[in-house]
């Protein structure tokens, strides 16, 4: 498989990065060449192997359904560029 | 007292204990070395005052008799690991100037230990590359040079990647030893391309809370050091069991440094024969025969055997490890920390802060990772990507219940590059730097890279032992072998300085 210049925007865009005309071209032989490497793996016999979700054998752990943390909302928004009143600042996204 | 930056971990901790000099004494040594070594640019952040602050508590610890496992002992920190109230910047420019308000578990063992942080180490923008020439914060230099006809060139070569401020800060001795992070060879290539000694250990050993995220079923932290005995005190107490990262194992931390003096007698050490790849330089194929020989000598028994899914591991890695970036770094938005770029509307912030912030390796690896994960794409490349995943494990499963103690690999495929050599090539040119060590990450196993020798030009190659899941101790007893066999690595004298 091989994308073309209007599925490298539509990546780019599904990746929330903005990606200028210039950069099309540039990023779809770069995309290519990784598919192209990795297109080899088609050709590998996987009927019937599980997929891998757990790398070591782990049942997940569990903890006890308790408040352990909290009441951190100014360290949690120090880092923010804009806030008002421990809200993070957007652009309006409703009317 | 400038030599004191000379001394190992090990030695420099006894030296301590016997009040042969003083932490602060030996932080100062290593503050000096640092400034001196700008022009290697390991550091993208110096912490002086706090690492004297620190060996002054050292100081008075020892003093009452306190002195706690690496007391006093002054580190490099990879600038992955967030540390409280100390700008953390995954090399990239979209953190801007990011200061957590919590520190990694990883860091904070080390603190509770005694350790001394010296500052935080370069490294490729979020641990993406082989090299460290994607950091927002330049390429870093290795202290290695060339030797060209007899004659030491002067061209600038890369430490090797994603942990190339900790390896190269670790072979300049300008710390007794630095964290790391490896998610498909991070460490080892690093170590092997510097003649340090760097593990990786089992997925699970080292908490990943705190530290910045990659790719969540790869990553773990482990140490660079100059020796066996110096990696092994390190993960020590960088390791343990912690309750804020569910995938964190509940196992208790073995005596590491005591296992590197069990030896390798009655053990069997297996040669994949897939790893003999087509290509590979004489000399690392009879460096990889030395290994064996040594092992072989101090009465290992050495088996071939076979890993044949080897192959696929690398184009594997490549969509499973940009599919989990693509959603880690999904974080990075422009909203609750670091850069931000106004726009009119919040898409368009988005998109402007995340194509300002995130450097052209990154960039490329979201779309990839974006792509395999998009609708219509899931099943052939990343859910069949895990069931190769699967095959791949298997294949160690199969060795190891076969009798093999530990698996004897080149670390890397070639040695050290020139900065900027790779600059032209495709972007499958550089990933096959890993292609002996991601493996590991994606089996989930620990894997070390010890020095074994020098190439024809003077630069370090190193052999990678993979072991079975949390027997790193197999691994310190093999590699501590290889160590002794093969000598001590001299490292290079300090023309920066």
């Amino acid at each position: 498989m091989s994308v073309d210049a209007q599925t490298v925007r539509r990546i780019a865009h599904l990746a929330r990065i903005a990606v200028s005309e210039e950069e099309v071209g540039p990023l779809q032989g770069e995309l290519n060449a990784i598919l192209a490497f990795v297109e080899q793996l088609g050709a590998v016999d996987v009927e019937g192997v599980e997929p891998m979700t757990s790398v070591t054998p782990m049942a997940m752990k569990k903890r006890e359904d308790a408040v352990t943390d909290g009441g951190r909302a100014r360290e949690i928004v120090a880092n923010a560029p804009e806030t008002e009143d421990h809200y993070f600042l957007v652009p309006k996204v409703i009317e | 007292m400038s030599e004191l930056n000379e001394l190992t971990l090990a030695e420099a901790r006894d030296g301590l204990r016997a009040r042969t000099f003083s932490a602060r004494e030996l932080t100062q040594a290593h503050i000096a070395a640092v400034e001196k070594a700008r022009a290697l640019n390991a550091f993208i952040l110096e912490t002086p005052e706090r690492a004297l602050a620190q060996a002054e508590v050292s100081d008075a610890k020892i003093a009452a008799g306190e002195g706690r496992p690496l007391e006093g002992l002054p580190l490099g920190i990879k600038d992955l690991f967030c540390t409280h109230g100390v700008t953390t910047t995954a090399a990239s420019k979209i953190l801007g100037g990011f200061e957590p308000h919590y520190e990694s578990a990883v860091t904070a063992n080390l603190w509770r230990d005694g350790a001394v942080m010296l500052g935080k180490l370069n490294l490729d923008e979020f641990a993406m590359g082989s090299s460290n020439e994607t950091s927002a914060f330049g390429d870093v230099v290795s202290p290695w040079r060339r030797q060209v006809d007899g004659v030491v060139s002067e061209a600038r070569i890369v430490p090797g990647g994603s942990s190339g401020g900790s390896a190269a800060a670790v072979a300049a001795r300008l710390c007794l030893g630095a964290t790391a992070t490896d998610t498909g060879g991070s460490i080892r290539q690093p170590a092997a391309f510097t003649g340090t000694v760097g593990i990786k250990p089992t997925y699970g050993r080292c908490s990943r809370w705190g530290t910045v995220a990659f790719a969540s079923s790869l990553d773990q932290a482990g140490p660079i050091a100059r020796t066996v005995r110096d990696c092994a005190i390190l993960l020590g107490s960088m390791a343990g069991p912690d309750a804020r990262d569910t995938t964190c194992a509940d196992l208790p931390v073995p005596d590491f440094e005591a296992a590197i003096s069990r030896g390798v007698k009655g053990l069997t050490i297996g040669i994949p024969k897939e790893y003999r790849v087509e290509g590979m330089p004489a000399e690392i194929q009879r460096l990889w025969d030395q290994g064996a020989d040594w092992l072989r000598a101090a009465g290992a028994t050495i088996r071939e055997i076979s890993l044949p899914n080897t192959r696929h591991a690398l184009p594997a890695y490549y969509i499973v490890a940009p599919a989990e970036a693509s959603s880690n770094l999904a974080r990075y938005d422009g909203v609750r920390y670091g850069l931000r770029v106004p726009a009119g509307d919040i898409v368009g912030l988005y998109e402007k802060t995340r194509a300002a912030g995130f450097g052209r390796e990154v960039r490329r690896r979201i779309m990839i990772g974006t792509y395999v994960l998009s609708a219509g794409y899931y099943d052939a490349y990343y859910v069949r990507a895990q069931k190769i995943r699967t095959l791949i494990k298997r294949d160690f499963e199969a060795a190891y219940a076969d009798g093999v103690d530990a698996i004897l690999t080149p670390a890397t495929p070639s040695s050290a590059f020139g900065i900027g050599e790779m600059a032209s090539a495709d972007p499958v040119e550089m990933y096959l730097n890993d292609v002996f060590t991601v493996t590991v990450n994606m089996a989930g196993l620990p894997g070390i890279a010890v020095p074994a020798g020098l190439d024809g030009q003077g630069l370090p190659l190193g052999l990678q032992l993979i072991g079975r899941p949390f027997d790193e101790e197999t691994l310190f007893a093999a590699a501590q072998t290889i160590e002794d066999a093969a000598g001590r690595m001299t490292l290079p004298k300090p023309w920066w300085a």
